[in-house]
């Protein structure tokens, strides 16, 4: 007959479990199988300490639901087939036999049974996932198990972990002196499982000493997790920033360097996100193998498809307007309109689902109650590259010279023969590009959809008005500054408050420095 | 003592009081400590200075635009300020008016009235008008409206709602009108003057404020040679009741102002943003710092 | 010839000045006819006339030409502030809103006990479990009180808003900006129903005013016509604000702010002044709106919904007064027309106008006219 692969993993770790098992009575076997839950949880604890690889197959089955039961015999059932519990050997199944029932508890009972078992498998990960069960359910009666489980075990975390299970075990003893031990103990070690674990144990605890030591034990955790809260909250905020800051320098450049109030500028974002969903799209209809990587494809598309409407818009309608920063905040709040309805008619007025990369789910788990995803940690990561390359062009490349030589000076510039018009269309493009890179990024941490810009822009030109105009330097310490204020803020006072709270700061603020964080000094420094 | 007398006594006192704070007077003459009525917040010139810059120093991100600048110009007095550029001639200006903070230094109105404290519309407000380098005018008012502005009268807002201009009121516009030849332009919306015509009325724009100092910040800049001398007899007579700084580039205007240099008129030379020289023009023409400055060497 | 001063003893010559009343004979003829139609033709129309005929004017026409009215006195305030003053404020909505607010408590304390739930306190609170009304609604049920708020919440706001502003010396752009951000931060607190207005429904279902039914064609009327009157009144204070001194410096204040300085005034008073008159005017006007319309929420402090003001001041011509108006009607004509034949082409058609209207046409459909006019 064929063993399927989870029971013969079972019989593996019963092998190595040692040789101080007893063989599997048909009594025993009636007792796990026939009457109230309550006996039957006994009787299986009492026939777990000596199992061998009969009584684990029952278990196994019991688990499945694939036993059936008479007046007096018991059946573990396969492919339609009655076995015998103790033998092993084939036998029929009357049709009066009836299914054995498992309730929820016993099912955990089932559970906990298995994975003490599975304590002994000499696989690391399945060791690893038994202590993980067993954990959240501390049972007494498992104790010589994981005891003994805890003396054999080499691999470091499995064994704390195992022995924090050990400990949450002994918190119940009779024993006074090894609950002391236990309470102590766990005050080192504690997740939020084991806070709970002590709360109820204070309740009920009669000797003065051991609820003192609880005490302590709960104070050190709840100090540890404090910080994974805080950590938690910077971390966000730090997310937060990054992402405005991604949104913001686009801004920062078209504003900061040519004057141009862009309103359009979250629609640009808009069509860099959905310009992320149709590679996506392309990607899983024509190489599905590759689908991982579409991100990769992503970032240029999105740049370029921003870069290209925003090179449109500055020659058909911007250029006009240059020197009337009023005018243009009109005419691209038009643009914005346009845009949106544009893309509601081609996708749809609903949101889009993008789906972020296997290698951007899931999180790396700094603390436990603190995990970071994936996503947000490549986001950060990604607008820093972006900051710099962005510096690096202005600063550094003939470009960036030109750019800087011609919002300085157009006059002077036109003279030394550089294409002014030229520039300025560059300029545009790069500042919209990089808010297509935002839009890329914004995909993979919330909804797509036509409304996407409308979400940032407020808080994007907070950041320009805050940081100032003329410096990048400006926009980061703002971006970032208001991330963290916003995020410290929801924590203590709710999402909407928060962001009132901000902005009000921010009017305050522009009070005492109307110039913002950093500013050319001198005498222009006004709108 | 009869009412009559008494009165006719009360009155003797107030003119006598009034002709004092009106004249110019030696410092440390027997009238300035006798029976002087001081009004706080009033300008005092009995001192003879009605303006006085000490030490003044402003920097822009490290660059000094005026170092240590001291200055002192007395009542009625007409003084000519010249300069290559970037000695710090409008940024002097900036500092007397308010518009622009010293890091260092001290600037009075007459002897009591600290100019540092107070903000551009209250300097304005007590006697101080300033003509800027370009003319800025209202261009979309009429010539008569940017005169009725800037008419001495309540500045507050309730006023101004349902201000109604009086006949004494009117002849002061009209015969300014005439001073500066405009006019036949009163309805003209002002943004269609000529440049020379915009300079003239932003200077009678200034008049109309009633003055006590004049700022005048190149003054003649792109008017003809006959508005030119027109402009220098007009500064001319308004000495004596009015004090004045005119900054200039154009020499032959200077001549014109200073009588090349018979009528006594001072010339000061700014560099690099303190004074270099102080003297009669033909004084100044012939320094040699002040010669090496503009001629190089 | 040395020249003569003014202050001693010249020759008392008496300048022509053109003393202009508040409106030229024609201009006044058109206000005549403009409040005959409003306070006699259209009632006539309306009510007298019956149903089929052609000269009736529907109930759904006079709504919504007076909700156009409510939005022209929106526009004329903007044009007030923006095209006399200078000062672009993107964030008007929110006056407009919170004055429609003061009137709509007012209008949910008069359902009394007839909502929903036929408890005495309105159906939102119910759903919430309230026990009695928060502190801002202590004054509710006096229709006195709430209209005195009207006046008082959007102006106390404009205010403290614009006090710090400009104070601050913050203009253009930036100022544009942060009237953004305060409705914007408006708009979020309104959505919350902890915040006691109703949350993202807001406040509807009104039956009474003044213990008078709203739903009858009489009261609609009287309505209509207080707005219309309203719209005429407030076009003929702006007309006078304008034509003062108050006026001529707010306009200085535009051109030359320095200037202005150096001759004396304080430009904060002014512009505070102005900016909390425009204020108020869009508080009447959003009181006027809510009982005629039926409804007031959150998304009427919209940062969008204020863009939409200026761009019926620019469309009409800003500087002109009568050409916000027109803008208003214009606008909002085309966006009824639109939504009911081509809904998905409005807003390409609003994006367009707001770029055609920069680009070409700065002055607006009035100075369109005026330059036919000058031109034939």
């Amino acid at each position: 007959m064929s063993v399927p692969l989870s029971l013969r993993c079972l019989l593996v770790c019963v092998a190595l479990f040692g040789g101080s098992a007893h063989a599997l009575t048909p009594q025993q076997a009636r007792a796990l199988v026939v009457g109230e839950a309550e006996p039957r949880i006994a009787a299986l604890n009492a026939v777990l300490a000596a199992a061998d690889e009969k009584t684990v197959a029952l278990i196994q089955a019991m688990s499945d639901d694939a036993v059936k039961f008479t007046d007096s015999a018991v059946f573990v059932m396969k492919d339609g087939k009655g076995f015998d519990p103790v033998s092993g050997a084939e036998v029929a199944v009357p049709d009066t036999a009836e299914d054995v029932i498992n309730n929820n508890q016993m099912r955990g009972e089932l559970d906990t049974a298995l994975a003490s078992i599975k304590l002994f498998s000499p696989d690391n990960t399945v060791r690893a996932e038994a202590v993980k069960t067993l954990a959240s359910e501390p049972d007494e009666n498992k104790l010589p198990m994981v005891e003994k489980a805890w003396a054999a075990e080499q691999v470091p975390a499995i064994k704390d972990a195992l022995g924090a299970v050990r400990f949450a075990i002994l918190l119940g003893s009779a024993d006074k002196a090894k609950r002391l031990e236990a309470a102590t103990a766990l005050g080192a070690t504690g997740t939020p499982a084991t806070k709970t674990l002590l709360l109820d144990r204070q309740k009920v605890e009669t000797e003065a000493d051991v609820k003192a030591a609880i005490g302590v034990a709960l104070k050190t955790i709840e100090g540890r997790l404090a910080w994974g809260e805080r950590l938690g909250v910077i971390f966000t905020g730090v997310s937060l920033g990054s992402i405005l800051l991604l949104v913001a320098l686009g801004l920062a450049i078209t504003y900061g360097l040519m004057g141009v109030i862009n309103m359009a500028h979250g629609e640009l974002m808009m069509i860099g996100a959905y310009a992320t969903y149709v590679i996506q799209n392309v990607f899983r209809a024509y190489f599905p193998g590759l689908f991982d990587y579409y991100v990769l494809l992503a970032i240029p598309a999105s740049f370029l498809a921003a870069a290209l409407v925003g090179a449109v818009l500055e020659r058909s309608v911007i250029r006009w307007l240059y020197g009337r920063p009023l005018e243009t905040l009109l005419a691209t709040w038009g643009i914005s309109l346009v845009l949106q309805q544009a893309v509601r008619s081609l996708f749809g007025a609903q949101n889009v689902p993008v789906e972020n990369p296997a290698w951007l789910s899931g999180g790396v788990a700094a603390m436990s109650n603190l995990t970071l995803p994936y996503n947000r940690i490549a986001i950060i990561v990604f607008a820093v590259l972006v900051l710099v390359g962005v510096s690096l062009l202005i600063a550094r490349t003939r470009l960036g010279l030109f750019v800087r030589g011609v919002t300085q000076n157009r006059k002077m510039a036109a003279c030394m023969g550089v294409n002014t018009a030229r520039i300025d269309t560059y300029a545009f493009a790069l500042g919209s590009g990089i808010a297509g890179l935002a839009g890329c990024a914004l995909s993979q941490v919330g909804n797509v959809g036509p409304d996407l810009g409308q979400s940032y822009i407020v808080d994007s030109f907070m950041v320009v008005v805050l940081g100032g105009v003329g410096q990048l330097a400006g926009t980061v310490y703002a971006a970032v500054g208001l991330g963290v204020l916003n995020k410290l803020l929801e924590g203590w006072q709710g999402a909407v408050l928060a962001k009132i709270m901000v902005l009000v700061f921010i009017v305050i603020f522009i009070q005492k420095r109307p110039q913002g964080i950093f500013a050319l000094k001198g005498r222009s420094a006004e709108a | 003592m009869t009412p009559d007398l008494m009165k006719a006594g009360a009155q003797a006192r107030v003119e006598h009081d009034r002709k004092l704070a009106a004249s110019p007077v030696q410092s440390g003459g027997r009238e300035t400590s006798y029976s002087r009525v001081h009004v706080p917040g009033a300008l005092d010139v009995t001192h003879g200075a009605i303006l006085y810059l000490d030490d003044i120093t402003v920097s822009f991100d490290g660059f000094k635009a005026l170092n240590a600048l001291s200055l002192s110009i007395s009542a009625g007095e007409l003084r000519c300020i010249i300069g290559p550029n970037g000695a710090g001639k409008t940024t002097m200006m900036d500092v007397i008016t308010g518009k622009t903070r010293p890091d260092l230094g001290k600037a009075f109105f007459g002897s009591t009235i600290d100019l540092l404290r107070m903000r551009e519309n209250e300097i304005a407000s007590i006697g101080i008008g300033r003509k800027f380098q370009k003319p800025t005018v209202f261009e979309q008012l009429s010539v008569f409206e940017n005169l009725e502005l800037a008419l001495k009268a309540d500045r507050g807002v309730r006023s101004s709602m349902f201000f109604r201009l009086n006949g004494e009121q009117l002849d002061r516009i009209g015969a300014m009108l005439t001073l500066i030849h405009l006019k036949d332009s009163a309805q003209r919306v002002a943004g269609l003057l000529s440049h020379g015509q915009k300079q003239w009325l932003e200077i009678g724009m200034l008049l109309m404020q009633d003055p006590k100092l004049l700022l005048l910040d190149e003054p003649v800049a792109g008017m003809t040679d006959e508005e030119t001398e027109r402009t220098a007899e007009l500064f001319l007579s308004l000495e004596g009741n009015h004090s004045l700084v005119v900054v200039e580039h154009d020499m032959k205007f200077i001549g014109e102002l200073t009588q090349n240099g018979k009528n006594g008129k001072k010339v000061t030379v700014l560099h690099e943003g303190s004074v270099l020289a102080e003297g009669l023009l033909s004084e100044v023409q012939a320094n040699e710092k002040v010669v090496e400055v503009y001629l190089g060497r | 010839m040395s020249a003569v001063l003014p202050t001693s003893a010249p020759t008392p010559t008496v300048t022509s000045v053109p003393r202009v009343g508040l409106l030229s004979m024609k201009s006044w003829g058109a206000v005549a006819l403009a409040l005959l139609v409003v306070a006699v033709v259209v009632p006539v129309l309306n009510l007298a006339v019956p149903a089929g005929s052609a000269f009736h004017a529907s109930d759904y026409a006079v709504q919504l030409v007076a909700k156009i009215m409510c939005y022209a006195i929106c526009a004329l305030a903007m044009d007030l502030i923006w095209g006399y003053t200078g000062i672009l404020s993107l964030g008007h909505g929110v006056f407009f809103a919170l004055g429609g607010y003061a009137m709509g408590m007012y209008l949910m304390r008069q359902i009394g006990s007839d909502g929903q739930y036929r408890m005495p306190m309105p159906d939102f609170m119910v759903f919430l479990n309230w026990k009695e009304f928060p502190w801002t609604w202590a004054v509710s049920d006096s229709f006195v009180a709430q209209m005195l708020l009207v006046v008082l919440v959007p102006g106390l706001l404009a205010f403290v808003f614009g006090y710090f502003a400009f104070r601050s010396r913050i203009k253009g752009v930036y100022f544009s900006i942060i009237t953004q951000a305060m409705t914007y931060a408006a708009m979020l607190l309104f959505f919350r129903n902890e915040t006691g207005f109703g949350g993202n429904n807001g406040f509807t279902d009104f039956k009474r005013i003044l213990d008078v039914p709203i739903a009858t064609p009489s009261m609609r009327m009287t309505l209509f016509v207080l707005t219309g009157c309203t719209l005429i009144g407030f076009f003929l204070l702006a007309r006078w604000l304008v034509g003062s001194k108050f006026g001529r410096v707010l306009q200085a204040i535009r051109d030359a702010e320095t200037r202005v300085m150096f001759t004396g005034y304080n430009p904060l008073h002014y512009k505070l002044a102005m900016w909390v008159i425009s204020a108020v005017m869009c508080g009447i006007a959003g009181a006027l709106y809510v009982p005629q319309v039926g409804i007031i929420n959150p998304g009427e402090m919209s940062p969008a919904a204020s863009i939409e003001i200026a761009i019926w001041a620019a469309v009409g011509g800003r500087g002109t007064l009568i050409g916000p108006i027109v803008g208003a009607f214009f606008v909002n004509g085309a966006k009824s027309w639109f939504t009911q034949a081509f809904p998905e082409f409005w807003l390409y058609f609003l994006g367009a106008l707001f770029i055609a209207v920069t680009i070409f046409l700065p002055q607006g459909i009035i100075g369109l006219l005026k330059r036919k006019k000058e031109s034939s």
